[in-house]
């Protein structure tokens, strides 16, 4: 069975408003540039084209029709996947897994300054029935979720705050991050109180941006690049839509998802085999609980290690070394491709400023936001 | 194929359709998905994996409406996907579905499609409003019908075509869906009525189109080897392929569609079929119009441009005919939830090639079937090509 690999990325963005791009041009100067990045014609050389939206942030009813002009796919072989950026990998994956196919693009993107209305688009994701006649702001559900991680697991609130603190920080080094800046803990905490515990400095803020991935066949990867990123593993899961049921204090979802990679990848010890991780960080909070759940470290000890400086770039585990969303901005759907972007640069030591030291194994994780329990996790690596 | 994994299907379910069903959603998934457990004698927990099909979140007004379906399609903790190319969908799913499988990650996967058009107030055609281009298509107020009517008078001026010859279409299908116990809009009618019927925009009639429809289709997939512990029938899925066209299909000579011959010909390549009328025994060709059925048929070369209206009129197309057409009596017999109609043709070869279609199955020994779904702005074709 053929190994899998990234051999091309291209990104534009993340800024807070691309005004000069359309979406359309958007995705066109991304592909066009992970099209070069790997050396490929994608009217020729690409089999499978996947993009990965939700009609509802596109503001159209099939928002796959507008997608194949400007990636080059017409009359070739494309489809959509509602879902995260990052479960697009997954299926790109697979499709090279059953021998079929050589090349498979992955394409992602936000533009999240066309939406008006972006929080009563999410609030339309609740259950119409049971929780969206309750009315209000939709990120409420992450200040409860919160508040029951810090109950359950002591973590406190300034170590939370300590996340915002080191991804804006990061994010100042990478120059695809919209919002990257020197802050002081005090003015995280400082900052207006949202949705209890949850306060501005914690949430991410909305950008325009796109990445687009080029994988290809051990066969084909060997003979485009000499610095294939592989692909050791993908997980994913869903663990249930309802808020009533699901698990408040640990993300089962990445858990299982993670599970599911670590066993493909052969990844016995995720603490020590795993040299830096790119975590969804949606919320400040949800760095610490993800990385829980990926195994990265004991329940509730996540709060800690991040005081502590492990997290930081520098340090034995470093986090989010791309700034994370808070220092990127939420990608919306692609907010996965953001971390794989980073993961693929740090693998391949093109990260400039950022770079890790030693990265050979890399994680890259996707939640899927407000009120989604879905998971996906990648095991990258610069070795075969 | 050394190093090629073979997928079986091993169980299909469908629910009725109906143009408004009390059930939601959720419900549909499950039910559908019962039964396609429940046929392949499998649990929930044998599924690893859970692939969905679903179009518009317009219809329900439910964002990420494949997260909302997820505990009905029984994707509860498990891996999930909802994959989403407009109304080729249903058959695109089970495509899905088949490289979970066949890649090696999973040995099973649960396909899922659902459609609930009926919470799409007052008709669901006003989800379809905004599946336009918002600068220079919206604000001339389109929507389906005006479109495929255009796409249906370039078909017919290029080759000559009467509307008693699409007509028969319709009366074929509606007359094949009387034996479908989940039929919407089975009916014994005449060429006469399909021309008699109002005029939606000319040349459509009320009986050249498919209703919309509320209902749910589900497949079970399992790899080779657990096939063979657990069946002595299972339908492989040997070919599968997809395409899309231009956005731009103002720019498309429309009387053709390139892009269900680009799909179909990666199917046939994988599946190994070379000539597709005599290697094909039975097919189910997407038929939301009735001329779509015949404009189909030449995408996916079971005839000649221009031809399949004699085909039909000549029989062939019939349950007995050499190439039966939609024994299912399709979309327009049998409804058309969008993406659990696109299943329901997947679920329909099943039958068929088990012997298991009942009142509807056609004679002989079917031994290779083929379904087909088209969508997006007259440009996406998803080919499935299945063997016993």
């Amino acid at each position: 069975m053929s190994e899998v690999a990234i051999v091309g990325v291209g990104c534009v963005g993340f800024q807070p408003i691309l005004p000069e791009l359309s979406y359309k041009e958007l995705m066109y100067e991304a592909a066009v540039k992970a099209y070069e990045d790997a050396g490929v014609d994608p009217r020729k050389d690409i089999d499978v084209f996947i993009t990965c939206a939700e009609d509802y942030l596109e503001g159209f009813s099939i928002f796959d029709e507008f997608v194949p002009d400007q990636l080059g796919a017409v009359l070739r072989h494309l489809f959509t996947v509602s879902g995260d950026g990052l479960l697009g990998l997954a299926n790109a994956y697979m499709l090279i897994k059953t021998g079929h196919f050589d090349t498979v693009v992955v394409e992602a993107h936000s533009k999240a300054s066309d939406l008006l209305t972006l929080m009563d688009v999410i609030a339309f994701a609740l259950d119409p029935v049971l929780n969206r006649p309750l009315g209000g702001h939709p990120y409420y559900v992450a200040g409860m979720e919160m508040n029951r991680y810090l109950h359950d697991t002591c973590t406190t609130v300034e170590q939370c705050a300590q996340v915002v603190v080191k991804n804006k920080k990061n994010a100042c080094g990478n120059p695809y991050a919209a919002y990257g800046a020197n802050i002081t803990l005090d003015q995280v905490l400082c900052s207006d109180m949202f949705f209890y515990p949850l306060k501005k400095l914690e949430i991410s803020t909305p950008a325009d941006g796109c990445v687009v991935i080029v994988l290809a066949s051990e066969k084909v990867a060997e003979k485009l690049t000499d610095k294939p990123v592989w692909v050791k593993g993908v997980g994913w899961c869903t663990e249930t839509p309802n808020l009533e049921t699901k698990d408040w204090s640990k993300a089962v979802d990445t858990r299982l998802a993670a599970e599911m990679a670590y066993k493909t990848a052969e990844i016995h010890n995720p603490r020590n085999e795993i040299d830096f991780a790119e975590v969804n960080d949606l919320f400040a909070y949800k760095e610490l609980q993800h990385m829980e759940a990926l195994k990265l470290c004991a329940y509730g000890e996540a709060g800690k290690l991040t005081e502590e400086g492990v997290t930081a770039r520098n340090g034995e585990l470093p986090v989010n070394p791309s700034g994370g969303l808070l220092g990127m901005g939420y990608g919306l759907e692609a907010s996965g491709t953001e971390k794989l972007l980073e993961v693929v640069l740090q693998l391949r030591g093109e990260a400039g400023r950022r770079q890790v030291s030693d990265a050979e194994v890399g994680l890259a994780h996707a939640w899927r936001g407000i009120p989604t329990a879905t998971g996906i996790a990648a095991v990258l690596s610069n070795v075969k | 194929m050394f190093g090629k994994k073979r997928v079986a299907v091993v169980g299909a379910g469908l629910t009725l359709f109906r143009r408004r069903m009390k059930e939601t959603g959720k419900e549909l998934s499950y039910e559908a998905s019962k039964m396609a457990l429940d046929a392949a004698g499998l649990e929930l927990k044998d599924m690893q994996s859970v692939v969905m099909g679903t179009a518009p979140d317009a219809f329900d007004g439910v964002h990420m409406k494949g997260e909302y379906l997820a505990d009905g399609a029984g994707a509860y903790r498990k891996p999930y996907t909802r994959v989403f190319v407009g109304g080729g969908t249903g058959v695109f799913t089970p495509l899905a579905g088949w490289w979970h499988v066949a890649s090696g990650q999973f040995d099973s996967c649960l396909v899922v499609a659902e459609e609930k058009m009926s919470s799409c107030y007052p008709h669901p055609q006003y989800a379809f409003t905004t599946i336009f281009d918002p600068i220079l298509e919206r604000p001339i107020g389109m929507n389906l019908i005006w479109i495929f009517a255009i796409e249906m008078h370039r078909y017919m001026h290029k080759h000559g075509i009467k509307k008693e010859d699409i007509a028969r279409v319709s009366v074929k299908n509606k007359g094949n869906a009387l034996d479908h116990p989940c039929s919407q809009l089975g009916a014994k009618i005449t060429v006469e009525d399909v021309l008699n019927s109002e005029i939606m925009a000319w040349p459509v009639q009320r009986l050249d189109v498919s209703p919309t429809s509320d209902g749910a289709g589900a497949l079970v997939l399992v790899s080779e080897d657990v096939a063979k512990e657990i069946t002595d029938d299972p339908v492989w899925i040997d070919g599968v392929g997809w395409c899309i066209d231009s956005t731009l299909w103002t720019n498309r000579d429309l009387y053709y569609p390139d892009y269900v011959e680009c799909a179909a010909r990666m199917a046939y390549k994988m599946a190994g079929v070379k000539n597709p009328p005599k290697e094909i025994d039975v097919a189910e060709p997407y038929d939301p119009f009735d001329y779509k059925e015949l404009h189909h048929m030449e995408g996916l070369l079971l005839c000649k441009k221009g031809e399949a209206p004699k085909l039909t009129a000549e029989g062939v197309t019939q349950r007995d005919g050499d190439l039966p057409i939609n024994p299912s009596g399709g979309l327009l017999g049998v409804g058309n939830p969008i993406a659990a109609a696109g299943l329901m043709k997947v679920c329909e070869i099943f039958w068929q090639l088990r012997g298991e279609a009942g009142k509807r199955q056609i004679p002989g020994d079917p031994r290779t079937g083929l379904a087909q779904a088209w969508g997006d702005l007259m440009q996406y074709g998803s080919v499935i090509v299945m063997r016993r």
